[in-house]
């Protein structure tokens, strides 16, 4: 079998095994409950740094972005993410990713990550105090995805995520109370510690170290639709009035191998609007560092709230 | 993958109307009026179920001050009022909670001043 052959018997795996999942969520009888807020509070879904809060959901994420290294690519990323809550605040998640890596030399590379399956519990939900905890574990499944796109090897993702408003300072400050704070924190353990390559033309080996990393996340948001509603109504007009404007900090710290204490990461100034039944949403991406990019890139976002889009059917919890 | 993706934009949608938010208001949200309006009144996005809809204005020392005669008005059901005496100079607060058509509640308050 080619790895070309190998690469589409894999993806084609995968779809299936995501297809069938979807089903039997689909088939199952739900009912309608809220997304996204605590209080009067609305945490939007932002870019890459994963939301607090469990829900009915669909999203895909654009990204294109040239990769750091000697020889850099340009990455095309495509990320679609469905969220789907068992209980009402517990949810599966499913996440896959279509690559696509352009070179300048040797081609490029085209493919599916590996699919992603994790489950969240979001276990409190303060609403004067506009506080979100959840937690929750991702398993990135090693070889689900192409073979020159993916890793062989499963991660382990266990993280604790929390989304807090500000609106609940006192009134002095109270163009303060827009502003919300959203993260995550969480190891990501590989299964495998390192990879043995052999090169096909001379035999030799090269050991690759696949390192456990912390990822540190967080978003600093303000919401205009905070301010016009329960603040000041300032006279924001159509779009505006439905915007929140997000700044993201997805970090990552190498913990171990020869990469251990060096951060990558990227800032990502943005916008979403939110809509009744979706968002919209589009950024730039700042590497932090050379290891973390040499050039901005740029983040592109569609999120559907399922729960409202099908609020007697898909969009509810299977169990109340 | 490609199927995952076009399953979900085969499904129809629902009959929604999501969340229901302010729109706008009358008197406007933290403004200053110069005279005592006869009623608060706040438009949404959606329209509510009158049933589980509410809206009440208190005092800055938290006394209610409405005519607790809250309610969606019959002939726009986008818009949620409520009656108030003339009320004297300082600050009010006026709290909502709303049920959506599609049982989605939200919640919010917010404050005007008359001087």
């Amino acid at each position: 079998m080619t790895y070309r052959t190998k690469a589409l018997t894999t993806v084609f795996s995968s779809g299936c095994v995501l297809c069938i999942a979807l089903a039997i969520i689909l088939l199952l009888p739900a009912s309608s409950w809220a997304h996204g807020f605590a209080g009067e509070r609305f945490f939007p879904t932002t870019f890459q740094v994963d939301d607090p809060f469990i829900s009915d959901e669909f999203s895909i994420l654009i990204n294109r972005v040239k990769q750091p290294g000697d020889e850099p690519n340009m990455l095309t990323q495509i990320d679609i993410d469905y969220s789907k809550r068992i209980l009402p605040n517990f949810g599966l998640e499913f996440h896959e990713a279509y690559v696509h890596l352009g070179s300048n030399g040797d081609g490029s590379a085209n493919g599916w990550d590996n699919l992603g399956i994790g489950a969240k519990w979001q276990f409190l939900t303060n609403a004067p105090h506009e506080l979100i905890l959840s937690v929750g574990t991702d398993f990135d499944l090693g070889g689900t995805g192409a073979h020159q796109i993916a890793d062989s090897f499963t991660t382990i993702s266990p993280a604790l995520f929390f989304g807090k408003g500000l609106g609940d300072l006192p009134e002095s400050v109270k163009y303060l109370r827009p502003f919300a704070i959203t993260g995550v924190i969480g190891p990501n353990f590989p299964t495998r510690s390192k990879n043995v390559l052999v090169d096909p033309d001379t035999g030799e080996t090269d050991i690759e170290r696949n390192p456990t990393t912390l990822t540190w996340a967080f978003t600093l948001q303000y919401s205009l639709i905070y301010l016009q509603s329960f603040v000041k109504d300032i006279g924001l007009g159509a779009p505006f009035k439905r915007m929140i404007l997000v700044t993201e900090f997805p970090m990552e710290t190498c913990m171990s191998a020869d990469c251990k204490g060096k951060i990558t990461g990227t800032v990502n100034p943005g916008v979403v609007w939110c809509g009744k039944y979706m968002e919209f949403g589009v950024a730039a991406q700042i590497p932090i560092n050379s290891r973390s990019g040499h050039s901005v890139g740029i983040l592109g976002l569609l999120h559907l709230y399922v729960d409202d889009l099908w609020p007697k059917g898909i969009g509810g919890p299977i169990f109340h | 993958m490609a199927l995952f993706s076009l399953s979900f934009l085969c499904i129809m949608p629902e009959v929604a109307t999501g969340h229901a938010f302010p729109d706008h208001s009358d008197p406007k949200v933290g403004a200053t009026i110069s005279a005592s309006p006869d009623r608060v009144r706040i438009w949404f996005d959606s329209e509510l179920e009158p049933a589980f809809s509410s809206i009440m204005v208190h005092s800055a020392d938290g006394k209610m001050v409405d005519k607790r005669d809250g309610r969606v008005n019959p002939s726009d059901p986008t818009l949620l009022e409520v009656s108030v005496p003339k009320l004297a100079p300082g600050t009010y607060r006026v709290f909502w909670n709303v049920v959506a058509r599609d049982t989605h509640r939200t919640m919010g308050d917010y404050s005007f001043t008359i001087k």
